[in-house]
């Protein structure tokens, strides 16, 4: 594997944890037990070396932004460290961490609502200066605010230091936002999607920015988007995300040349190509991403898997969405014949590898029975079917002993790291 | 060729400001056929959104507009607000950028599709209405054993596949959908497109498809208009302006695309024009790589550069150019920041 030149870890994250309680009661919050949680980063590991570009890729509620928010203390992880240059950052108090974050800065993704509107450039861009106390006297602080707009391209910079916010287009306040994060100097810059809500016509100008500050000051970038081509341009490493975990990590020649994870291969076929003769044919996964509250069992992937086997995770809630997505395809009349054999369709939502359909009141369980025999028949080539050891019907409904399946870790293959179990060693 | 089913002739918008009148339209001609997708593209601020709600004739109040706006023999722009309103939903139907904001979330999606059905054809009985809006729905890919739930319980993108279900459900001749997956993840994206690119071939509804996205153009439309500055600069088959692009702001626009292929960056220097004011001849001189003399002096005409297809350049009339007037435009360097 050709890691770029690895001088040496920046940051190191291993086992990084940050889970959200969810609808705690007073007794479980005391305790600090009970409860759901929504993992929404859940064991994530990695380094980051010196001058590198790290892209975190994946869809809405993957977790990248809070993981990307982690890495600064910005959310408080729940287990597991950050260590930047070998010191650790996780379970430092906030009056400890707030003057590392000199050195870690972050951009936001809506250039309109992260700058304050009732401050001029000048104030916006001095605060980080004063906080930190890294100028004395006004006049090195102007200088230094006026240095720093040069060098994000906000020339004249004396027309743009007395600018407000409201002066600016979404591009230039972008750059205020890069400028008053590289103002104190940082080691890493975590930009979290920083050209998703700008014109086409101008994003290149702003990764072309990033790119240049990258080379002329030194900067570190942890890339968070769901934008798969511009990170290929961008990064130099990519970690695609998906429920809180990296599901596939690699240099950006191994995830674009050769993707491992069904999700990555996926995702790559799913960017609109402008250029219709070098479109790829679609392969959609079904579905979209689970609620993160209640994660599918086994690999998280595995609903959606065009290439899922019997060890996957199978279970009870994807045995409703089969039968939800054959009555959407089959039309009213099968739905009308079908739909009643069927009792209680969120008794199937209870996650277990032993699921129970239970029949409609009033039908014969081998009725039901025979239907998903039926759909069996008819449908060899869906990937559930792998996982069902058997089926047979009881008292009041259908009971379906599903293969356990099996959580996976980042593998190695021959290319990348892979949580997939197609990678599984023997 | 079918007769268009839309026909937008000369149309004009403008916006009253205080500094004089916002032009977002100025003189826009395209026609829609019946199940045709048609994308319109350009950057912000070029005009698209106020295109696609002056042609179902939702304009704000203040809004001036002239020009045509041609379905079925009549101008929409000069009915009356209640004639527009009874032909909006069965005739000219809407799909938003927000789903969220536009269900509303005290009602069940059973209730969204049986109101609108109540009103536009209140001749359908209950359980008539209901396969309707079930087949609406299944058309999209929403189970129908969700039928009865409340818009929070399914996400984004589900959520953007009911608001085309529920515009659908009237079959209306003529759909305006103003980025319906700006706010979607690439597979849901993905998802949505191939839906849009189905409707072409199972309905006659056109489609006006606005995005900034030209990789879902190539994929979802049939023909593409290019927008800029309030005018359509160029107009043609999607395959042939997404390969062949021959406006420079179509092709600035294509290299600026970050795709796949992409292997170095390009951006288009500056930024679109105030509307108030914008630049004389052609808006797109003060940007344009190939200006000349003449590009900021004179309109240019619109030329048919091949079949079905029109551009709004210098470039293509270069023998009527008076002499002298062919050479490189100078203009001052733009600053680095000078942009959108």
């Amino acid at each position: 594997m050709s890691a770029p030149v690895a001088t040496k870890n920046l940051i190191e994250v291993r086992d990084l944890q940050v889970h959200f309680g969810l609808n705690t009661s007073f007794k479980s919050r005391l305790t600090g037990r009970g409860g759901a949680s929504v993992k929404a980063v859940d064991g994530v590991s990695f380094d980051l070396a010196e001058g590198e570009v790290l892209g975190l890729v994946g869809e809405s509620g993957s977790g990248k932004t809070t993981l990307g928010r982690a890495l600064l203390g910005l959310v408080r992880p729940t287990a597991g460290s950050v260590k930047l240059r070998g010191e650790e950052l996780v379970g430092q108090p906030e009056r400890a961490l707030r003057p590392k974050r000199r050195h870690l800065q972050m951009v936001f993704q809506d250039p309109h609502a992260s700058l304050n509107p009732g401050m001029t450039l000048q104030t916006a861009l001095a605060h980080p200066l004063q906080i930190h106390k890294l100028t004395s006297g006004n006049a090195e602080t102007e200088a230094k605010v006026r240095e720093t707009l040069e060098l994000v391209g906000l020339y004249p910079t004396e027309r743009f230091a007395t600018s407000y916010p409201s002066d600016l287009s979404g591009g230039q306040k972008q750059r205020a936002a890069i400028a008053r994060a590289i103002i104190t100097g940082p080691d890493l810059v975590v930009a979290d999607e920083p050209v998703s809500m700008l014109d086409m016509s101008v994003r290149a100008k702003i990764l072309d920015l990033m790119i240049d500050l990258k080379h002329r000051i030194g900067l570190t970038y942890v890339y968070v988007t769901h934008d798969l081509a511009s990170a290929k341009f961008f990064c130099d490493r990519v970690a695609i995300m998906y429920l809180g975990r990296i599901v596939e990590i690699g240099t950006v020649d191994e995830i674009f040349e050769n993707p491992k994870h069904p999700y990555t291969q996926a995702l790559i076929r799913a960017i609109p190509e402008p250029n219709p003769d070098k479109a790829l044919p679609r392969d959609l996964p079904r579905g979209e991403i689970p609620d993160a509250a209640r994660p599918p069992l086994g690999c998280a992937f595995h609903p959606r898997c065009p290439k899922a086997f019997d060890i996957c995770g199978w279970e009870s809630r994807d045995m409703r969405a089969i039968l939800e997505q054959r009555w959407v395809e089959g039309g009213e009349d099968l739905y009308n014949a079908e739909r009643p054999l069927v009792g209680d369709l969120e008794k199937l939502d209870e996650a277990g590898h032993d699921a129970f359909v239970p029949a409609g009141s009033g039908k014969d369980p081998g009725a039901l029975l025979a239907m998903l025999e039926k759909i069996r028949e008819e449908e060899p080539d869906e990937p559930l079917w792998k996982g069902v050891n058997a089926m047979n019907a009881e008292a009041h409904g259908v009971r379906i002993a599903f293969e356990p399946g099996i959580d996976p870790p980042l593998y190695d293959t021959d290319s990348s790291r892979a949580a997939c179990l197609l990678y599984k060693p023997e | 060729m079918a007769d268009p089913v839309l026909s937008l002739r000369d149309l004009r918008i403008w916006y009253g400001a205080e500094r004089g009148a916002v032009r977002a339209v100025d003189g826009v001609s395209l026609d829609l056929l019946p199940g045709e997708t048609v994308g319109l593209v350009g950057e912000s601020g070029c005009g698209k959104s106020t295109l696609g709600r002056g042609v179902i004739g939702l304009l704000p109040a203040g809004a001036g507009h002239a020009g045509e706006v041609n379905y079925k023999g009549q101008n929409i722009l000069e009915l009356k607000p209640k004639r527009l309103r009874a032909m909006r939903g069965p005739e000219l139907g809407m799909i938003f950028q927000e789903p969220m904001t536009r269900l509303n979330p005290l009602m069940k999606i059973s209730d969204h599709f049986e109101e609108v059905l109540k009103i536009h054809e209140p001749k359908l009985s209950r359980k008539e209405a209901r396969n309707r809006a079930m087949e609406a729905l299944r058309g999209m890919g929403i189970p129908p054993t969700r039928y009865k739930q409340y818009p929070h319980e399914f996400s984004g993108g589900m959520r953007q596949r009911i608001m085309i279900a529920l515009a659908l459900v009237l079959r209306p001749a003529v759909v305006v959908a103003d980025e319906p997956t700006t706010a979607l993840d690439v597979l849901v994206e993905a998802q949505i497109i191939r839906i849009l690119a189905d409707l072409r071939r199972n309905f006659d509804t056109a489609l006006l498809l606005i995005t900034h996205n030209l990789g879902i153009v190539a994929e979802a439309c049939d023909r593409v208009a290019v927008m800029y500055a309030g005018r359509v600069v160029e107009q043609g088959p999607a395959y042939d302006i997404t390969t062949k692009p021959s406006h420079p702001y179509s092709r600035e626009l294509l290299r600026s695309t970050i795709s796949l292929s992409t292997t170095e960056l390009h951006s288009i220097p500056g930024a679109p024009p105030d509307l108030v004011s914008p630049p004389p001849a052609c808006r797109f001189h003060p940007r344009c790589p190939d200006a000349m003399q003449i590009c900021a002096q004179q309109w240019p005409t619109t030329v048919a550069t091949s079949p079905g297809r029109r551009s709004e350049c210098w470039l293509h009339s270069k023998d009527q150019i008076p002499k002298g007037l062919d050479a490189p435009l100078e203009r001052e360097a733009l600053a680095a920041a000078e942009e959108a």
